[in-house]
């Protein structure tokens, strides 16, 4: 009886959900469930559970593989299978059928088998191969509800590498006649951008038409992808933000249906999104902004209501008026409204308003200065939520003058803070401040202290590599410098002395490398004694073995006198045998340089630890144990990138794709070379993920030929947002008294009983908001340029060299090359020659900065150019001088095709595409658009141009420059160009073109005597054994004509069995290039300013030798 | 866009995960015990915003269950806020009045009734009534399913 009872009541919540009636089987069924759940409830223990899920887990096996089990049953395991899963148990032997039922079962069982399977796999699990079937299947089907299954399937856990399976399907969608549908794929299609943005490349007129979608539901789903596209390039999409405003004016003004309405504030999240897209449009843009001045005055003055999601669209308008270029009144209203949110008794709106202040306060400093109780009582806020962001908004707010007031509370809120990533993030923040403002050395290091004891062990390597270099590199001033080391190594050694506390592992490898380095500094300090303390901890067994490292290595230099010598020789001794090899290292140095003083004093200088050492990076000491082995039948060393290739030759796998399932926008990458690691890595980009793991797995980037890199990780990866380092310029003079006294008066108006407790607290604020004041005002329009005086932080030379251009960071043979490089300067005469008389109709997009011209009249028809034509009667003149390739067709569609053809101009790789109209009829709005990874299209990595008109059968020839910055040993260009036929509907082609290192390399023009100037100066180098061409008489000047045909080398001279060979990467890198022919194999030594040229260039010197 | 959405009782039981950003198993093994231990230590009253690494971290409790879901860094807490309270508005109005319990015992209805909201960590469906029509929809036809199925075959 009393069971029938419980049965009934378990079937209870399914009979409140309008479920069917439950039948015979399903309710012994979904009793299972329910006493599982009833069961795990029951239990105390978490071994008890465990114990009856794994019975559980057993019983499901076994039903799942009995043949007799009918899809009505398997439903219900899934669904307990499902709830082991979520309690953390694995049931791996339920995906397969899971996919079985998501196949075979009927509506209702494919929904759980969907379902389950959408839990169970992760995005590129092995069995979501069996899946495409079925969800082909159901995306065909007639039925609504099955194909927004498998639409929701495909969004949830599809990788990339299964995209083009389904896109086509999906794509159809668009235009279905249900919204749900429509607008189901459009959000799948948005999940397909954000992981292979080039895969939805050619459908983006069709999300245009989902944005004017007559249903709203679908256009806001559109506007996901729109906000996504906008983010990454706002300038192609200006001539929208008109529309966006005319929607959004709609929204506010309660024109949609009431259905969008959320607590009667119409489709909040429409409107959200537009004021995002809204605030990347108008960023920086005047033009824009001002078209969307009105409706956002309107939208701040409409969200009235006292409700959450007035608040959130409030506090969006607030960012979007912040953003955009800026106008007085409204960042007036806005400045009221984040007034309202700080003022708030509401907690969360307190913290967003934190938030916006923090997002403003370098635009509008005065602003925190209103505020500034309010943000003195949040700094006591029992929320350490919103301490944090309180600390986060004087951090923002931090200069010379309040510097250490604000350290000082950071320091506090540390102390308290137990969550790791918020104490590693604040105490990175606490060490720049100090490291930028630092009043004095005493309090820069007291403060140091502080940041490495509380840091603990996760703290970020760079803040303690940052403190050293700041040590040992100093400032002009010698004597400050001394005083600054004393006063670390003082602490230290009484930090070492108190010995209690137990201080983390970086702090104590900074204490023994200062120790190590400085103490000598301390007058009548015994280095025995140091020695002694640095000793004392080897004995403690909390520290880590890279620790011990350390001691040991700071013992070397400091075994000055006898009693320190016989102290580490102890030390050397003890840990000799240690099973560390690391450390047994150290131990052995010790002891060797314990021995030998003179041999100490040469390796370990008194206060040099900054000076740059000559470091033979090519390792040439080894040369004659190199060539000794060579002799004795060594094998040569091959680099990674050689021993790759050899081993996909070797491979009997094959990894190229079955033909037809290769995607669209994949075929079209050329298949240059099947043998080279090209082949390899194409395939594998199809493969989707273990690109990614490659690229992991080494750094070398070779291993990537031909990989297209078009998408990032975004939406995966953290993105690190580039951090402000702006605070307001400073007044130098002190505090002002005026800004003070302002402060004052305000906080007069605003509280009336100053009791004690509150003289206390405007005194903080007086300290805390110094230097903040009226006079920076000036600087509210736009951020201020000025850089914050750096105190501290010096900038290297190198990284100054770096910054200053891309030319090498060698003083001595600038001059050398600054006479190899004034004549490379890009001659933009070239550029606008095509503006010449031979050119009847011709434009120029952007300032010249890339050059679109379109010819047409008189022109012979365009069925006349064909791949391998000679381009020379189209190409503009001063063009034709130049050496090019062939003409290469890359896509054509009947209307419109595509041949290209590369001018190797003396400072850029001039890509010039032929568009040529197939047809009698007129092409309109044509444009083209080259985008680039690796290379770089004139001034940004991408131009785009337009030409309005392209009469029948014309032609029209876009020239692009491009450059390559970063040696990469291919450059993959997307080419896409996008045309409305006279009466038909947009189109567009997309292609991809590869380019390889040798278009980017020209021959540089130097003497022997240069040649050996810059050999010296530069510093990466890589040396390889090539073959030498044999069928020759002089194999070495062979070889070297062959090197030079194929790559457009400079021969510098030739002298004996040694030759010497210059080029350059445009725009203008130089690699040297020696070589040394004996007996069958050349001996090719390259160098180079770029790290990895050498080793991309030596590449392609290999193939050109294999080919020749 | 939304990362992941956590339920989870005061115990620290998870009721309902959803992770709309690829992760290996033991990460989010790890953003569960984080957020649960996190979220359940907060006192009463106090904002109902955290950070957890790069992300931000949006909670609200609902009776004895606790919804908790991760942002992306630009994303708009009080807007995540409004969107776990529509959810279980449209839970509430699936099951009439919902509670704890409910979810327990047919999660997988709470999961039909969040893919029809949310789809890719976006907001799919912002009206309440469309959710609840499509839902039914597919419920229904499952009814008239098991109805088919349920006759005597001859």
């Amino acid at each position: 009886m009393s069971d029938v009872v419980e049965k009934t009541l378990t079937a209870l919540p399914s009979l409140l959900s309008l479920d069917s009636q439950p039948g015979a089987g399903k309710l012994s069924v979904t009793s299972k469930l329910g006493s599982l759940i009833r069961g795990i409830t029951e239990l105390t223990s978490k071994h008890e559970e465990e114990k009856l899920i794994k019975k559980e887990l057993a019983a499901i096996k076994e039903h799942v593989s009995s043949p007799n089990t009918t899809l009505r049953q398997m439903k219900e395991i899934m669904v307990r299978a499902i709830y082991c899963e979520m309690l953390g148990f694995e049931a791996s032997f339920c995906y397969i059928h899971a996919i079985k039922l998501a196949q075979q079962g009927s509506m209702f069982e494919k929904r759980v088998g969907y379902l389950a399977v959408s839990l169970f796999l992760r995005e590129g699990h092995d069995l979501l191969l069996l899946l495409v079937n079925t969800v082909l299947k159901d995306l065909q089907s007639t039925n609504l509800i099955e194909v927004c299954m498998a639409l929701t399937v495909v969004s949830q856990i599809f990788p990339k590498d299964m995209i083009p399976a389904v896109l086509p399907l999906v794509e159809d969608k668009l235009t279905h006649s249900k919204e749900i549908i429509r607008r189901k794929a459009v959000l799948a299609l948005y999940k397909f951008y954000l992981m292979a943005p080039n895969q939805v490349q050619h459908i983006h007129d069709k999300f245009r038409r989902a944005l004017c979608d007559k249903d709203p539901g679908v256009m806001t789903a559109s506007l996901h992808i729109y906000l996504q596209m906008i983010k990454e390039s706002p300038e192609n999409y200006k001539e929208l933000a008109g529309s966006f405003v005319v929607i959004l004016k709609q929204v506010v003004s309660g024109k949609l249906p009431a259905d969008f309405s959320y607590h009667s504030v119409p489709a909040p999240w429409l409107q959200m999104q537009l004021l995002r897209i809204l605030a990347l449009l108008g960023k920086e843009d005047q033009r824009t902004s001002e078209i969307m001045y009105e409706v956002l005055d309107e939208s701040l003055r409409r969200a009235e209501i006292n409700h959450n999601i007035t608040y959130a669209i409030l506090y969006e308008c607030v960012k979007t008026v912040y953003t955009i270029h800026p106008k007085s009144e409204l960042l007036e209203k806005a400045a009221k409204c984040i007034g309202k949110f700080v003022l708030s008794p509401k907690i969360n709106l307190k913290y967003l308003g934190l938030k916006a202040l923090t997002y403003v306060v370098q635009q509008d400093p005065n602003l925190a200065l209103q505020h500034q109780m309010t943000i003195i009582e949040c700094l006591d806020h029992p929320d350490p939520i919103i301490k944090r962001e309180t600390l986060e908004l004087l951090y923002r707010i931090t200069n010379a003058q309040n510097v250490t007031v604000i350290v000082e509370k950071m320091l506090d809120f540390l102390r308290h803070s137990r969550d790791e990533y918020t104490v590693i993030g604040l105490v990175g923040k606490v060490a720049e401040l100090a490291e930028k403002y630092a009043p004095d050395n005493s309090w820069f290091v007291q403060t140091m202290n502080a940041v490495f004891s509380l840091g603990g062990d996760a703290m970020q390597p760079d803040i303690t590599n940052n403190f050293l270099r700041l040590l040992a590199e100093g400032f002009d001033n010698a004597e400050e410098d001394r005083q600054l080391r004393l006063l670390a190594v003082d602490s230290y050694l009484s930090l070492l002395g108190g010995e209690a506390a137990s201080l983390p592992q970086p702090f104590l490898q900074i204490i023994s490398w200062v120790l190590g380095e400085y103490s000598y500094l301390k007058v009548g300090q015994d280095p025995t004694d140091v020695l002694a303390r640095l000793g004392a901890l080897l004995e403690r067994h909390d520290i880590t073995t890279e620790t011990r490292c350390w001691v040991l290595a700071a013992m070397g230099k400091l075994c000055t006198t006898d009693g320190a010598l016989r102290r580490a020789r102890e030390v050397a001794h003890q840990y000799s045998a240690c099973l560390d090899t690391a450390l047994r290292q150290q131990a052995m140095e010790l002891e060797l340089l314990g021995q030998d003083a003179p041999l100490r004093h040469r390796v370990l200088p008194h206060d040099a630890s900054c000076e740059d050492l000559e470091v033979d990076s090519s390792l040439s000491f080894l040369d004659g144990f190199v060539s000794e082995a060579l002799a004795l039948g060594a094998a040569p060393y091959k680099p990674p990138h050689q021993r790759q290739e050899e081993l996909s030759q070797h491979k009997a796998l094959n990894f190229e794709p079955y033909g037809p399932s290769l995607p669209a926008s994949l075929s079209a990458c050329s298949l240059t070379d099947r043998q080279s690691p090209t082949a390899m890595s194409l395939s594998s980009g199809i493969s989707g993920n273990s690109t990614e793991q490659m690229q992991k797995a080494s750094s070398n980037t070779l291993k990537l030929d031909g990989v297209k890199k078009v998408w990032g990780k975004e939406g995966y990866l953290p993105q690190k947002e580039a951090t402000e380092e702006a605070p307001p310029p400073v007044a130098s003079s002190a505090p002002t008294p005026s800004c003070q006294q302002g402060g004052a008066e305000h906080t007069q108006l605003a509280v009336s009983s100053a009791g004690e407790e509150e003289q206390e607290k405007r005194q903080l604020a007086a300290t805390l908001f110094v230097g903040l004041g009226s006079q920076n005002s000036l600087c509210l329009m736009g951020k201020p340029d000025a850089a914050p005086k750096r105190i501290w932080r010096r900038q290297r030379p190198d990284q100054e060299a770096l910054d200053g251009g891309s030319r090498p960071p060698v003083s001595s043979v600038d001059d050398t090359l600054d006479g190899l490089f004034d004549d490379a300067v890009p001659d933009s005469a070239l550029l606008y020659s095509l503006d010449g008389p031979s050119v009847p109709q011709s434009c120029l997009d952007g300032g010249g900065e890339a050059a679109g011209g379109s010819l047409d009249a008189g022109m012979e028809p365009a069925l006349a150019l064909s791949p391998g034509d000679a381009p020379g009667s189209l190409l503009p003149p001063a063009l034709l001088a130049l050496p090019r390739s062939d003409m290469e067709a890359l896509c054509s569609d009947g209307t419109l095709s595509v041949c290209a053809c590369k001018v190797y101009q003396r400072d850029a790789l001039l890509l010039a595409l032929f568009l040529s109209n197939a047809c009698d009829l007129p092409l309109e709005e044509l444009s083209c658009d080259v985008t680039s990874e690796e290379a770089k299209v004139t001034d940004g990595y991408t131009t785009a141009a337009s030409i309005s008109l392209l009469a029948g059968r014309g032609v029209a020839v876009v020239l692009h420059h491009l450059v390559m910055e970063l040696p990469s040993s291919q450059a993959v260009v997307a080419v896409r160009v996008s045309y409305r036929p006279g009466a038909g509907a947009p189109t567009q082609q997309a292609v991809s073109l590869s380019l390889s290192l040798a278009d980017f390399i020209r021959p540089l023009p130097v003497s022997t005597e240069e040649y050996g100037r810059l050999w010296l100066s530069f510093s990466n180098d890589v040396k390889q054994n090539l073959r030498l061409l044999a069928d020759s008489e002089d194999p070495l000047a062979a070889t070297l004509a062959a090197l030079k045909d194929k790559l457009r080398l400079h021969i510098v001279d030739i002298i004996g069995a040694e030759g010497i060979v210059a080029c350059q990467l445009v725009p203008g890198q130089p690699c040297l290039l020696h070589c040394h022919a004996h007996g069958g194999t050349l001996t090719a030594w390259l160098r180079s300013p770029l790290p990895t040229l050498p080793d991309c260039l030596l590449y392609h010197c290999q193939k050109a030798i294999e080919e020749s | 866009m939304m990362r992941f959405l956590l339920l989870f009782s005061r115990q620290g039981k998870l009721r309902l995960q959803k992770w709309f950003t690829p992760l290996v198993e033991r990460e989010r093994k790890k953003v569960v015990r984080d957020m649960t231990l996190m979220v359940l230590g907060r006192p009463p009253r106090s904002c109902n915003f955290l950070h957890w690494k790069d992300l931000k971290v949006v909670y609200k409790r609902y009776a004895s269950l606790y919804f908790c879901c991760g942002l992306d860094d630009k994303d708009n807490e009080l807007l995540a806020l409004e969107v776990l309270h529509r959810y279980v508005e449209l839970l509430d109005k699936y099951f009439g009045n919902v509670c704890e319990l409910d979810i327990i015992f047919n999660f997988e209805k709470a999961y039909f009734i969040l893919d029809e909201f949310l789809m890719g960590g976006e907001v799919q469906e912002t009206s309440k009534v469309t959710v609840a029509k499509s839902i039914e929809a597919s419920d229904m036809l499952q009814e008239t399913m098991e109805e088919y199925m349920s006759k005597p075959a001859f």
